[in-house]
């Protein structure tokens, strides 16, 4: 039988047959964060368990850290939860990418920089982005605290098999369109919800001729169109990027040679049958801005705020109390909201790759008064990496904030938040009422989208930068 | 956890799809490393105003749903995050049991909640019941003109009977192993620990670091 890549890491993870559509799935790496740990622990100790498997549990703090001054963490409810989880990493046994660790860095960036994230391995962290890590042909989750215990005491997940769409992005993907435009169009395409219940298979011409970089960033967001997972097949770009620079956890020599063997036969057949499939033309994919309270929300950067009845999917009380909180008025041209805040970073966009799309933008140019400008690399790593190239100088000089890795404003856990009614260029992933910030307004971009809109102060067609 | 078995008590209703977790519950109440103490910040950012008092135009603050334990909501509840403390927050308020729509798009058919919300939910005895839009249309009509209605839900038999009169039921679908699970109140994890020789087994077989299936021989990480 025809088999998905899906099919495919499900089937050689089943431990067990549970009850109709329910099956005991093996999980290979677990990733652990200090948000949704904390009661996963204490519930271990409550009962006595202990972790099945601490040597494929993984751990760093991301979301509470500081961009500042990392090592001086003034909230003490936040620092809390950081000396938390080192001793549950030291009760436990657990490796610990700490804040003094040149690996600390955002979840899902380390976790792919180490080698961790390899093909045909199932994935799971509390914590929605794990999506990510489909980029590589692994089957990533997001997962609950209560999920987060279960895997650490069985190191297993009961799971109900989830239907599967083939997302196929055809024709060739023109710079400065880039890998965020892909996937925000497809979430205005199918909706926050249309991939609910779904683990999502990107393909087409346009995947294909991505970075892996680029990939992790399609993956990234496959959550907020509803699907817990995004999957692209392995191939040439996936292997190259996994036998070259410090991946200290992939394998080497004969062992990579055999994991590359069995990793070729991971893609989906030709012919494999999807539950659903959807193709959108990659050439036709204008850079995208997103007007209202969710990524669905999203419009090319062309457009104009709509009226409270022309939009699909949502009721007029819906755009209604979505503009009212973003500030704006049906008619209003993108490019003619001018933005506050600046935010470049997080786990869909802060990898070096961005940063340097980014500082391409910015050279030799200045962010424009008035804005603040926020460039969080996503990764200890990838801080060192950009200051050996001189990123850091070319965007101070510009007038940006060079700041420590972490989560940081993408859900302003930590210092970096937006105050009420600012209106900032994110390249996050949520653009939910207070995400960053109580009453601040986020419109989701791509990184050259955000720094062309630093320099000028509004949005802009980077199509038409010159 | 606790057994769900049949509850009664009053409907709120809250007219906004597409609520997600991070409204449910913001993240400065993530910080928190207890299980506890999350009702009072359910719906924070909704729910009071910019000097920490009750906001009366927010549904849940009219005196008519005090003490409610059942919430009617629109499509697409608890997108987003995949933070539990939503569910904490929901269940600690005082709510047993949400009420969402699926929804019809053409032939496709949206579930009325996030998948990761709908797990965490199942793991905390919070039931979460999907209906027709036309039945939840139908629930808000009814807690709209009769404000403080109040429902029985029974899982046994799978109904929603409304106090009105006369009283109106409507049936709802649930998988039999998550009825199963709520109804007995059964710890997940002790289930999976008895396929602890089966996980053994499968271990043996697998290089999960590598995830090469059936490689036998490959040293235990």
């Amino acid at each position: 039988m025809k088999k998905t890549l899906f099919e495919k890491i499900w089937e050689s993870h089943q431990v067990t047959h549970l009850s109709e559509g329910v099956s005991l799935i093996y999980i290979d790496r677990h990733l652990v964060h200090e948000v949704t740990s904390p009661q996963a622990f204490e519930g271990l100790r409550l009962t006595g368990r202990k972790v099945r498997r601490p040597t494929l549990t993984f751990a760093t703090m991301d979301h509470n850290v500081p961009t500042v001054d990392r090592m001086n963490i003034k909230d003490p409810i936040s620092k809390a939860q950081i000396d938390q989880l080192r001793q549950n990493c030291k009760d436990f046994g657990i490796t610990l990418f700490d804040l003094n660790d040149e690996r600390q860095g955002i979840v899902h960036i380390i976790g792919p920089e180490m080698g961790l994230t390899l093909p045909g391995t199932t994935i799971v962290c509390g914590d929605s982005h794990t999506s990510t890590h489909g980029a590589f042909g692994a089957l990533a989750f997001g997962i609950g605290t209560s999920e987060v215990e279960h895997v650490l005491a069985t190191q297993c997940l009961p799971q109900t098999k989830p239907k599967t769409m083939k997302v196929e992005f055809t024709g060739k993907l023109t710079y400065p369109v880039t890998a965020k435009d892909l996937i925000l169009k497809l979430i205005g395409t199918i909706g926050t919800a249309g991939g609910t219940g779904y683990v999502l298979e990107y393909t087409g011409e346009a995947i294909r001729s991505l970075s892996m970089e680029a990939r992790m960033t399609v993956c990234n967001m496959s959550i907020e169109a509803g699907a817990r997972a995004g999957l692209i097949a392995p191939d040439e770009t996936t292997f190259q990027y996994l036998s070259s620079g410090n991946r200290s956890y992939a394998p080497k020599g004969k062992d990579l040679d055999k994991a590359i063997a069995y990793w070729k036969t991971l893609p989906s057949d030709l012919d494999a049958s999807f539950d659903k499939t959807i193709s959108i033309d990659a050439s036709k994919v204008a850079p995208q801005v997103t007007w209202g309270t969710n990524p669905g929300m999203v419009m090319d950067v062309t457009g104009r705020v709509p009226d409270l009845d022309q939009v699909p999917g949502y009721s007029r009380k819906d755009v209604e109390q979505a503009l009212h909180y973003m500030g704006l008025k049906p008619g209003t041209l993108l490019t003619d909201l001018k933005v506050d805040v600046v935010f470049i970073g997080s786990c869909t966009n802060a990898r070096i790759e961005d940063l340097r799309a980014s500082a391409a933008i910015f050279k030799g140019r200045k962010v424009a008064s008035g804005v603040q400008v926020m460039i969080v690399p996503g990764s200890q790593q990838i801080r060192h990496q950009a200051e050996a190239e001189g990123l850091d100088k070319l965007f101070i000089e510009a007038g940006c904030e060079w700041r420590q890795s972490g989560c940081s404003m993408c859900l302003a856990m930590n210092p970096d938040q937006l105050t009420p009614g600012q209106r900032c260029a994110s390249t996050s992933n949520r653009n939910f009422e207070g995400r960053q910030g109580k009453g601040g307004r986020t419109h989701l971009v791509s990184p050259q989208m955000a720094s062309a809109a630093a320099i000028a102060g509004h949005f802009v067609d980077i199509r038409t930068w010159k | 956890m606790t057994p769900f078995k049949k509850i009664t008590g009053i409907i709120a209703p809250l007219d906004s799809s597409n609520v997600d977790t991070d409204q449910v519950i913001p993240k400065q109440f993530l910080k928190s490393i207890k299980r506890t103490g999350f009702g009072e910040s359910l719906f924070f950012d909704w729910r009071y105003l910019a000097d920490g008092s009750p906001d009366p135009q927010f549904t849940l603050n009219d005196p008519a749903f005090k003490g409610a334990s059942i919430l009617i909501t629109r499509n697409n509840f608890g997108c987003g995050s995949s933070r539990e403390h939503a569910v904490w927050a929901i269940k600690q308020y005082g709510f047993d049991v949400v009420i969402a729509p699926c929804k019809q798009n053409g032939d496709v058919n949206i579930p009325a909640f996030a998948d990761i919300f709908r797990n965490n939910s199942a793991k905390n005895s919070l039931l979460t019941i999907e209906l027709l839009e036309k039945e939840v249309d139908q629930i808000f009509r009814e807690v709209q003109a009769h404000k403080g209605l109040a429902a029985t839900i029974d899982l046994e038999t799978q109904k929603i009977i409304l106090h009105t009169a006369p009283e109106i039921s409507f049936s709802f679908e649930i998988a039999p192993a998550v009825k199963k699970r709520l109804l007995e109140g059964l710890d997940d994890i002790g289930i999976s620990l008895q396929y602890e020789t089966a996980i053994t087994s499968f271990e043996s077989g697998h290089n999960a670091q590598l995830s090469l299936p059936g490689s036998n021989g490959t040293k235990s990480i």
